[in-house]
């Protein structure tokens, strides 16, 4: 399907089941919100799945991960539990972020993941500055950037790209284009829709990738990887997507066609890549019932996890808005006063 | 900057700002300084001067002007494990980072359920007097004193002004610090350590009859103000904030009740101020110790004109101070 990258048949396979474990997760959680077991806003990843996998197959377990308030695809495929992700999403104490964040705001410190971030553009400068902390220190982590196309229109994006390449900084940006700003299409928010273009101008490699096909996204990954490690310079993938869902549980989806979605639909990620396997002979019916119901498995099991979850204390309310007091410096003997 | 024999030293609050930069430098690896034009400029206000020719560009960073941009990389880098200094140049431009001090920095720790801390300090410029007009002379400290996760230092003093900065920067969470400008060319001693906890309040002047509350560049004007209405007889306490979020309401309520009486005096618009807020503990905590009502002395409700007359008129100012706390003695004499 692709130049350059050593794929076997083991390797397509969890490709598949990581996408397709992203497809069923999402269409659970529209179920879970429709019966008010998930709160809030709910983003759905649905038919984006490709990006995350794709990338997340690229990258060393040290590295960076900043993402967006649609992000429970890059937490589980980053290696979030799927459990600790709905209980996050139930509001539970055994959430990957306790149940403080819920759907918009999934961390995990030792998956490296920050979230997890509802302000669009804003996770720009913080992964910028990961990837600075990971430069002074002499890490070989990079940091890895997703945010939508609509974060492009914001003046952090442009702050971000500047500071990436004037300083060098070791940081991937994946710009996840959906096409739409919410309801707001590309065209008519941006004066030149191709972003990769953008990011260009700024001094940095960049290229657009189809966003569809998973292994498309790992090769342009692997490669966009193996640069900024090499050379400690920032790159830029534009991924071209679709989302199928609307932008969130309160979309009625006035602003696009349906047959735009059907013929978005019919090469979406998963289809395409069974597609090909199955010609290729590589996977069979029966395997492919085998995939999903190994993950339906998983699914009753972080229901199951989710619901047992504990609600926190309201005794506990305003715990870790600060962090735990710490040891004091000296203070001197007498008061330095002025009376 | 001259040496004197008791272990403290004279120098002026700028030159104790940075010489608390340069501690932190010097204590900690990770600890960089970063901000519009405070490496070859030196400092908008000359507080960094010198600093680049003495650790160089990957210490001292100087930054384009894109407030969002580098304060969020500040956050971003403090997340990393870096120890950040970010200055930037005034309270005013802050408002363009804002978005990343109230919804990064404020926030990272509480939605990640405790996993995240960001131990950055931001340094920016405060306060009227210069008459550089109304969009370069505000004070918004209560803007950020309004948000749980952050910490919010105001020195007023040359010692505060020489340690707050290194308590800062030790502290695990996001700490504000705002430096009036009005008290950057003041000489003052600085000692050999800090005054006290960064979060504690300080009585400045002890007293017995009322209590002036402040904090940053009024307090110079306070304790002009405490000094001439000792004269008339109304012996004064004055109390400086310090930290103006959380706010230590322990030592304002220890003196109200020993002077009944409170005046406080703040460089903010009267409407939705710190001055406001510390009324509101006192009425809540201290109502029945009160033997006047509590008052505020701020800034009129106006942006800050540029001609000195009229910029002063806007401002707190000493007689107004000695004015106010006459009256509440008015009944009584």
């Amino acid at each position: 399907m692709n130049d350059k990258l050593h794929l076997d048949k083991a390797h397509l396979l969890a490709q598949l089941k990581q996408m397709l474990r992203i497809r069923l997760f999402e269409e659970k959680c529209a179920e879970l919100y429709a019966q008010e077991k998930i709160r809030g806003f709910l983003h759905l990843y649905i038919g984006e799945e490709a990006v995350a996998v794709g990338v997340m197959a690229a990258l060393s377990p040290e590295d960076n991960i900043v993402a967006t308030y649609r992000e429970h695809g890059h937490a589980l495929a980053r290696g979030l539990s799927m459990k600790s992700v709905l209980a996050e999403m139930y509001g539970r104490t055994n959430g990957c972020s306790k149940g403080r964040g819920g759907s918009m705001h999934l961390f995990d410190k030792k998956q490296h993941f920050y979230g997890g971030n509802a302000i669009v553009g804003g996770g720009l400068p913080l992964a910028t500055g990961l990837a600075m902390a990971n430069k002074q220190l002499k890490k070989s982590a990079i940091a890895v950037c997703f945010f939508g196309e609509g974060a492009v229109a914001e003046g952090e994006f442009h702050e971000a790209m500047n500071l990436a390449v004037l300083w060098q900084l070791p940081i991937l940006f994946i710009c996840e284009n959906n096409g739409y700003a919410m309801g707001t299409a590309l065209a008519l928010s941006e004066s030149e829709i191709n972003i990769a273009k953008k990011a260009q101008s700024y001094g940095m490699p960049a290229q657009q990738v189809d966003g569809m096909n998973v292994v498309n996204v790992e090769a342009a990954t692997t490669k966009a990887v193996q640069h900024v490690r090499s050379y400690q310079q920032p790159y830029f993938l534009e991924c071209q997507t679709y989302r199928f869902r609307g932008h969130s549980s309160f979309d009625g989806q006035l602003y696009r066609d349906k047959a735009e979605i059907e013929q978005w639909k019919k090469h979406g990620p998963v289809k395409q890549l069974k597609h090909w396997l199955i010609q290729n002979h590589q996977l069979s019916d029966s395997d492919f019932n085998g995939i999903e119901s190994e993950i339906k498995q998983e699914i009753i099991e972080a229901i199951n996890f989710a619901e047992q979850g504990q609600w926190e204390p309201v005794e506990d309310l305003c715990k870790d808005v600060y962090s735990p007091a710490t040891p004091k410096i000296n203070i001197k003997a007498e008061q330095g006063g002025l009376a | 900057m001259k040496v004197q024999t008791n272990s403290s030293q004279t120098m002026t609050y700028r030159e104790a700002l940075r010489a608390g930069i340069e501690q932190c430098l010097n204590d900690d690896e990770r600890t960089f300084l970063m901000g519009e034009d405070v490496g070859r400029y030196g400092g908008c206000y000359g507080v960094s001067k010198g600093l680049f020719e003495h650790y160089g560009a990957e210490r001292i960073i100087d930054t384009p002007l894109c407030e969002s941009g580098f304060v969020g990389v500040g956050i971003g880098a403090a997340l990393g494990g870096m120890r950040p200094i970010v200055e930037v140049m005034t309270v005013n431009f802050s408002l363009l980072a804002m978005d990343q001090i109230v919804n990064s920095a404020a926030t990272l720790r509480h939605m990640s359920g405790g996993q995240l801390n960001v131990p950055i300090v931001i340094r920016m410029a405060c306060g009227a007097g210069l008459q550089l007009a109304a969009q370069h002379s505000h004070s918004w400290e209560n803007l950020y004193a309004h948000i749980p996760g952050l910490k919010v230092l105001s020195p007023a003093t040359h010692n505060d002004a020489r340690y707050m900065l290194l308590q800062a920067i030790q502290d695990p969470d996001p700490v504000l610090i705002f430096e009036h400008v009005m008290l950057l060319n003041n000489q003052g001693e600085v000692f050999n350590a800090p005054d006290a906890d960064m979060e504690k309040a300080l009585v400045r002047k002890q007293g017995t009859d009322i209590t002036l509350i402040t904090y940053g560049g009024s307090l110079p004007k306070v304790l002009m103000a405490a000094s001439a209405l000792d004269t008339l007889n109304i012996n004064v306490e004055v109390v400086d904030l310090r930290c103006l979020r959380p706010l230590d309401n322990h030592t304002i309520l220890a003196s109200v009740k020993k002077t009944h009486r409170a005046i406080i005096i703040d460089e903010g618009w009267k409407t939705g101020s710190l001055a406001g807020e510390i009324s509101a503990i006192i009425m809540e905590q201290a109502f029945w110790y009160l033997d006047a009502p509590v008052q505020r002395i701020c800034t009129q409700e106006v942006p800050i004109p540029y001609p000195s007359h009229l910029e002063q008129a806007a401002l707190p100012q000493v007689e107004q101070i000695i004015r106010c706390a006459t009256t509440l003695f008015a009944g009584e004499q």
